[in-house]
């Protein structure tokens, strides 16, 4: 009786997890699916081939990419100090390092100002001293999209660090690894594929970027005016437009992240014990 | 050209004060019960753990003295297999073992090079290039070892080697690892819990209890004298330790042990469960000392039998079977247990 | 009520004055540039009324009968140059801003302040290329004031309301625009006779007042 019981079971899936599961996946399809539905099939191409829409998604994928190196360059370094270094305040400098991930964008754009704008904390000594302005300039893109796009590469890295078994590490240095033998050779690797989903995440956060962007750098086609602005700018006037750049938009953004395949997310690398 | 150490430090609740050399070609084991400081030895050793005092050299070179001199543990021509071999997930088992090699500098073909032959040494030339989560315990323990060697350390450390494979294969390692670790001629420190472990590698065996060594010498002397509790266990004997005063030793619970020739002061007697005879009433005899206690645990190895008696004098006694059923004895029963004074050693402290 | 970014510390204050006039009332507004606010409308966000600072897009919100009465001109707006306080950069008229080196800001041409920029640009036969071309004119503003731009165009409402902060540049009436600002009770009104009373109440003299006072010019 009681192995009838475990056989039945074991046959079924937990039928609440599936409903909660399908509802779950709907509430993310449907906003697509409508995008699809109302999108202009015909006049499609024209849209898409619109010089001011090339020119945006261009400027949105090469200023991504170069906030998402930055990220990297950075932020690798600060989640293995985050991660291995004991200093006091340590809490709070992970908060304010991650600080712009709850913070809504465009309050991100206005502190960005206060610091590296022309009259900011920072900003009015690089246009003093380097003739350096930022606002208004696609460097100043790259800066709004790492600001907020950095925190999603620390956070990831760091919580692998922390997960790596140490001894390993130790063991390296038994062999006469240096430190940074160590780390290129050992940790690295050990992290690859955390880093590979925070860099893809610190990407597609970067893509998407429009408030900071926005408020900080400004909007002007070619030079500024990345693909979410444009979308947006699009609404106002031409929402069929705007549709098809929100869809080349997404269908990017999708082909990268299924691409990304499992392996690269979830595979963990783990000490033979 | 030996390793000389002295090593003071303080981990937590561990206080470490251990001084040990170790003499070229020589394999020395660190014989411990868990917590007494072994890996942390070790560790100072190899240059993991700092230490707060004293003096580490390898070679009549200082790597530290726990003031100014410290040498890094990438610097100092050492190799170490660890309890849980730590070996890289992500590289082969040959990239395993050319780590060290290439990490000194050697280039990348030469280093494979010399890999795969340490790995033919190993008879785990096949393996070469399969990830070590493949191997079994043996395989991966003999993986981590030619990877220590392959850099040609002055020192091997070995870290309780043994431990993480299940009995049945130990044995079997335990051979194979003896035949690998006498082929290396450069100085080699074991730490292990397991006895048999020491008895079977090692050339020396160094006791250390609660960060102290208590005891130094080859294992037969050391069993020989035990001067610990531990060792007394590890042998099966019974130590006692007190004050001698007028042939008459009396430890810190009160009981009082007649002996022989009998040096007054500190004392450690020991007294072979063997000697013990166990008797339900009060005996007369020439026994000059007797105890009353109660039966704890009764042990049975085939025909031998060991008799746990607890009392003022804890005692193990070895009885044959015929004489524990012949007294119907059983755990509970009150006994007494009687030793004559001339069975037992006894040695100053 | 749906009212262009322009109109929002002037309606706000017209809204007060209206809930005191009619206790009962409650006006709950929505600031946005006037083309958003029209998809938003056409999406069906619930407006009762709808004020926009062109007359193009009312017509949108006509052409999609999105509106159940006429739209009736309310007040009218010039568009002003706006800079810093004391004017640092010395601009004197529209001609200045052709200067290259001048960091200037105006609206995106897809919002009305945008397109009207550009028609004073021509009028006044000068190429200006802005380093910015924001999506509403309150952005333009905050742009000047914050010091991140020199100047910018937006209208002489938003000069008057951003106070110290910043100084205006009349631009001459006859290279100039005139905004005019329609509004109209929406189709989808859930309350088309309160909307019809704030209507009037804005045409009357208690709002023309209030308007005049933020700098629009009559009807």
């Amino acid at each position: 009786m009681s192995s009838g019981r475990r056989r039945g079971s074991r046959a079924r899936l937990p039928a609440v997890a599936l409903v909660l599961a399908a509802i779950a996946v709907a509430f993310f399809a449907l906003p697509l699916i409508g995008l699809l539905w109302r999108a202009p099939w015909s006049n499609a191409w024209g849209y898409l081939t619109d010089d001011d829409a090339l020119t945006a998604l261009r400027l949105s994928l090469v200023c991504s990419l170069w906030a998402t190196a930055l990220s990297v360059v950075f932020g690798v370094p600060l989640a293995w100090v985050l991660a291995r270094v004991e200093f006091p305040g340590r809490t709070v400098v992970r908060a304010l390092c991650t600080l712009s991930m709850v913070l809504p964008p465009v309050v991100g754009g206005v502190a960005l100002f206060f610091a590296l704008g022309r009259r900011g904390l920072v900003g009015q000594y690089l246009d003093r001293w380097f003739d350096l302005r930022l606002p208004f300039t696609t460097a100043g893109v790259v800066v709004a999209q790492t600001f907020v796009a950095m925190p999603f590469l620390v956070i990831t890295v760091e919580a692998a660090l922390r997960q790596l078994d140490q001894r390993v590490e130790d063991a390296a240095r038994t062999l006469g690894a240096s430190r940074w033998y160590t780390f290129r050779r050992v940790t690295l690797p050990a992290v690859r594929p955390a880093l590979v989903a925070g860099a893809v995440l610190s990407w597609a956060r970067a893509l998407g970027e429009f408030g900071a962007t926005i408020t900080f750098a400004g909007n002007f086609p070619g030079t500024t005016q990345t693909m979410p602005l444009a979308v947006y700018l699009s609404l106002e006037t031409n929402p069929e437009a705007a549709i098809v750049l929100a869809l080349v938009l997404i269908a990017i953004s999708f082909a990268v992240l299924v691409g990304l395949r499992d392996r690269w997310f979830g595979a963990r690398v783990s000490v033979s014990a | 050209m030996s390793i000389s150490a002295q090593v003071q430090l303080r981990l937590g609740s561990l206080d470490l004060d251990a001084t040990l050399d170790i003499e070229p070609g020589e394999l020395v084991a660190v014989l411990g019960p868990n917590g007494a400081g072994k890996s942390t030895l070790l560790r100072a050793l190899a240059g993991l753990q700092p230490i707060d005092a004293g003096r580490v050299a390898i070679d009549a070179l200082v790597v530290d003295d726990g003031a100014g001199v410290f040498v890094e543990p990438e610097q100092r021509p050492i190799g170490v297999v660890f309890q849980h071999y730590l070996l890289f997930e992500h590289m082969s088992v040959l990239e395993n073992v050319a780590f060290g090699l290439r990490a000194r500098g050697t280039a990348k073909a030469e280093a494979r090079r010399r890999a795969r032959e340490w790995l033919e040494r190993m008879a785990l030339a096949e393996y070469a290039e399969q990830r070590p989560r493949e191997l079994s315990g043996g395989q991966a323990q003999r993986v981590a070892l030619a990877r220590a060697l392959a850099s040609d350390p002055r020192l091997l450390l070995l870290d309780e080697p043994l431990a993480a494979l299940d009995v049945g294969t130990r044995a079997a390692v335990r051979r194979d690892l003896r035949q690998h670790l006498s082929s290396f001629d450069g100085m080699r420190l074991l730490v292990t819990h397991d006895p048999v472990d020491a008895y079977a590698l090692a050339d020396r065996v160094a006791i250390l209890e609660a960060g102290r060594i208590v005891q130094m010498g080859t294992l037969a002397e050391v069993t020989a004298r035990p001067r610990s509790r531990y060792v007394a266990d590890l042998v099966g004997v019974n130590l006692v330790r007190g004050i001698v005063a007028n042939g008459v030793l009396r430890t810190d619970t009160g009981a009082a042990v007649v002996i022989a020739d009998a040096a007054p002061g500190e004392t450690l007697a020991v007294i072979r469960p063997h000697s013990v005879v166990l008797t339900r009433e009060a005996p007369t005899s020439s026994a000059r000392n007797v105890w009353s206690g109660v039966i704890v645990d009764i042990d049975r190895l085939g025909d031998r039998v060991r008799v746990v008696v607890d009392g003022v004098m804890p005692l193990t006694a070895e009885v044959t079977a015929g004489a524990l059923d012949a007294l119907h004895l059983r755990p509970g029963d009150a006994v007494h247990a009687a030793v004559k004074a001339t069975d037992i050693d006894v040695s100053p402290v | 009520m749906f009212a262009a970014a322009s109109l929002a510390a002037a309606f706000t204050e017209i809204g007060d004055a209206f809930m005191v006039e009619y206790p009962d009332a409650e006006v709950v507004f929505n600031f946005a540039a006037s083309s958003e606010l029209v998809t938003q409308i056409g999406e069906g966000a619930p407006a009762d009324v709808y004020a926009s600072a062109d007359q193009s897009n009312m017509a949108e919100l006509v052409d999609a009968a999105g509106n159940t009465t006429e739209p009736v001109v309310f007040a009218r707006n010039r568009l002003e140059i706006i800079v810093g306080p004391g004017n640092p950069t010395g601009i004197t008229g529209v001609a200045d801003l052709g200067d290259q080196d001048l960091i200037v800001v105006t609206c995106a041409p897809e919002v009305p302040c945008g397109t009207y920029a550009s028609v004073v640009f021509a009028n006044a036969e000068v190429t200006v290329t802005p380093k910015s071309l924001e999506e509403n004119v309150k952005a333009v503003v905050s742009k000047v004031t914050l010091g991140e731009a020199d100047a910018g165009i937006v209208y002489r409402t938003d000069v008057i309301a951003a106070g110290p902060d910043a100084a205006g540049v009349a631009i001459p009436n006859d290279i100039n625009v005139v905004a005019e600002y329609p509004l109209a009770v929406t189709s989808e009104a859930t309350n088309p006779d309160g909307a019809q009373a704030y209507i009037d109440f804005v045409l009357s003299e208690q709002g023309q007042a209030i308007l005049e006072s933020y700098g629009f010019l009559a009807p």
